[in-house]
């Protein structure tokens, strides 16, 4: 028990004490924060859909959950998947595990002084866009200074790992597809989070009186290069994720690993360009034509095409290894025997989905330059960022966690039946959620951040909304009942499997989560393996351009504006 | 572990459907969604081609009062209602928690819209019946030609969190016969 590592039975990896303590820990905060963000989603919810708790609760919480999930649910994550990529999947033992626990300890700090904050003054009622001059408490920007300190030596161990394993020679030959993936995406958490410091450092300042004043415009367009850059990290590390579990759950592997590094590529030159959409709806005037059509055409549609190259790649990986395992027949058999008894897979399947048709359509409607005309900050917003780091990146971490539960905590997952429902419960849940909210928000314009579409406070100039908005809040509610229903169940899986599940020797871990073998060459695969996701691939291009165009015709419908 | 490759295929053969699909995609996204954009500059009736000016809040309120005094013809909510001369140019402020105007307006007339806030960063959105939002900060003024094309009353919404109070937040433009 007390030797420094051990070889893992399914994989083979040499995993390291310290290492393994550093992912449960990290593993552990995430789903903490996960829980806070859930039981703060109860009231956002219920304040939306039926206008329960009076707006300043609602202002509340809407800030706790959205800083739980975006940033402290996610990247706590991500920091155990960093940690597991660096130094279990290249063999190495991780650089400075004392360094690692003092991130850890910068991170919770950090992420508790931000909730503490939120929770102690309606100062620090500042959503996931804390634009200035609305001015919070000094533990507010403090708590967030320190958590991004915490997640930049995070990273930097990760890639003081990666050098250290090429260097003691751990790992040779390329990079696993999932560690390139994890690279790229550290790569661009490093430049997030110093964009950060940029808008934060300052705001600190600002609110303990050294600096007197914060251009609002200059602090919003720096801190898009921190809000949604923190996202596409998660995009990063949700891919990286899918092609892990395409091997775990199959035995898949990409179809062409040049064209899938060369897509992670794409998101390393491009993708950061793309915050610049979030100032699309300030005239030309303020930004030019010109630099908006640079940014958020070109550059950022750069980066979509590394998406549209995963969106054929990892669908592609689980065709393949099915098709491997000799489920061949036809151009679907390969989806329809996928071992759906597994959450994993099916949560890999229902993310990748969702995030393609939901979120991923969507984030290029609303980063289009006039066609943001419609959504901006309308509920379709908020449908577009649950479609893609709800039921895509969470999605895709809860099931890579039916993974780390047997692999790393060493149990075996309490009821196994629940657990197959669980992703779907999530899934359709979310989803059903994101489609109402897309629908309010482009076609009926209801507005985010906006607590009571009911009597709007007993405003003189309150309106009432037709009665499709309100069947359409409920779909949004019955879908958000559900999703909260499905994280509650996981968060019950997860508590349960490692305060009370059993524990897996290396036999049992060997013979029930054994990674399946090609039967066939999967060389034959690689060539025509994959005609079913060619055929996915081109319903959604029709779905997408459909959408696209569909927008753009209710655009046309709107009054007419800088013409 | 095959999860890695033992090397990198640089030279490997990429599958015909995977090239296809790839090409397809930089037509699609690379080729069309972006030259949309300026496609509609040249085309659509829907753009942010505008002005902006930096202005001090006070000396823009008072331009906006000025503007409603001259130019009132009734009061709705304790704010006047204003009917500009059809074509012209049309002032509005956005403050804690109230956009200042209200705005009579010919259908079919191409204004010139002034707007900004004076405070914190409001949402300017047309919301019911949804026409467009645009963004709002203290210290900017936008200036943007637009045209109510139906008759109705159109109702505004702040659309950003601007503090406690926020969800208060209406306006009005009222939208007439010709």
């Amino acid at each position: 028990m007390a030797s420094e590592a051990r070889t893992c039975a399914v994989t083979g990896f040499r995993v390291y004490r310290q290492t393994e303590n550093l992912i449960k820990a990290n593993a552990v905060a995430a789903v903490v924060f996960l829980l806070i963000g859930g039981i703060a989603a109860v009231v956002v919810l219920l304040t939306r859909w039926l206008g329960l708790f009076a707006p300043r609760t609602f202002y509340q919480f809407i800030a706790l959950h959205g800083w739980s999930m975006l940033i402290f649910w996610i990247i706590f994550f991500e920091v155990a998947i960093l940690y597991f990529a660096g130094s279990v999947m290249l063999n190495a033992r991780l650089a400075g595990t004392r360094l690692a626990w003092g991130a850890f300890g910068l991170m919770a700090i950090g992420a508790a002084m931000v909730e503490a904050a939120i929770l102690r003054s309606p100062l620090n009622h500042l959503s996931f866009q804390p634009y200035p001059p609305l001015r919070g408490t000094w533990d507010f920007y403090l708590g967030t200074d320190l958590f991004a300190v915490g997640a930049l030596l995070a990273v930097a161990i990760f890639f003081a790992t990666v050098y250290r394993a090429r260097k003691e020679k751990a790992s040779q030959g390329p990079l696993p597809l999932v560690v390139y993936g994890a690279f790229v995406t550290a790569v661009l958490a490093v430049a997030t989070l110093l964009v950060g410091a940029m808008v934060f450092v300052p705001a600190f300042l600002w609110a303990v009186g050294l600096v007197p004043s914060l251009n609002p415009f200059v602090w919003k367009l720096v801190y898009w290069g921190y809000g949604h850059p923190s996202q596409q990290i998660n995009l990063g590390a949700t891919i990286s994720v899918w092609y892990l579990l395409a091997f775990l759950t199959v035995g898949g592997t990409t179809p062409s690993e040049k064209i899938s590094r060369f897509a992670f590529v794409l998101y390393l030159v491009a993708i950061n360009l793309g915050s610049a959409h979030h100032l699309q709806t300030e005239p030309s005037g303020a930004l030019s034509v010109g630099w908006k059509w640079i940014n958020t055409g070109y550059l950022m549609h750069l980066a979509v095409l590394g998406s549209m190259i995963h969106a054929f790649a990892v669908p592609g990986s689980v065709e393949i290894g099915q098709r491997a395992r000799g489920y061949d027949r036809g151009l679907f058999q390969w989806l329809a025997r996928g071992p759906w008894r597994n959450p994993a897979f099916s949560s890999l399947v229902l993310s990748v989905a969702l995030f393609g048709f939901l979120g991923g359509t969507t984030g290029v409607i609303a980063g289009t330059e006039q066609l943001n005309l419609k959504w901006h900050n309308t509920t379709a917003i908020m449908g577009h960022f649950h479609g893609v780091v709800v039921a895509g990146t969470t999605l895709a971490f809860m099931g890579l966690t039916y993974y780390v539960l047997p692999l790393i905590f060493r149990r075996r997952v309490v009821a196994p039946r629940l657990a197959a429902v669980q992703p779907w419960l999530f899934g359709i849940g979310v989803g059903l959620m994101v489609l109402a909210f897309l629908q309010l928000g482009v076609r009926f314009g209801l507005p985010r951040k906006q607590p009571d579409v009911f009597a709007f406070g007993r405003s003189p100039l309150a309106f009432r909304y037709p009665p499709e908005v309100f069947a359409l809040l409920t779909v949004a509610g019955v879908g958000g009942l559900l999703a909260l229903a499905g994280g509650a169940l996981f968060v019950a899986l997860v508590v349960g499997t490692v305060l009370g599940g059993r524990r897996l020797t290396d036999e049992e871990l060997r013979r029930e989560y054994a990674i399946p073998q090609p039967a066939s060459n999967p060389g034959h695969a690689r060539d025509v393996g994959v005609r079913g996701t060619f055929i996915l691939c081109l319903i959604f291009a029709a779905f997408f351009l459909a959408m696209y165009v569909a927008n753009y015709l209710n655009l046309a419908r709107a009054w007419p504006i800088g013409h | 572990m095959a999860v890695a490759p033992e090397r990198v295929y640089w030279h490997e053969r990429v599958s015909r459907l995977e090239r296809i699909w790839v090409a397809l995609a930089v037509v699609m996204v690379v080729v069309f969604f972006s030259a949309m954009m300026l496609v509609w500059h040249a085309v659509g009736r829907q753009n942010t081609e505008g002005r902006a000016f930096r202005v001090t809040p006070a000396a823009y309120r008072a331009q906006v009062e000025a503007f409603a005094r001259q130019y009132q013809v009734g009061e709705e909510a304790g704010r006047p209602v204003v009917e500009p001369p059809p074509g012209s140019d049309v002032y509005m402020y956005a403050t804690r928690f109230a956009f200042y105007p209200i705005l009579r307006l010919r259908a079919g007339e191409r204004y010139t819209l002034h707007i900004a806030s004076l405070d914190y960063l409001h949402g300017f959105s047309i919301a019911h019946p949804h026409q467009w939002n645009l963004q709002l900060y203290p210290g900017y003024e936008w200036v943007l030609p637009f045209t109510p094309t139906t008759p109705g009353v159109y109702n505004l919404a702040c659309n950003e969190f601007c503090g406690l109070g926020h969800e208060f937040m209406l306006g009005k433009i009222v939208v007439v016969e010709r």
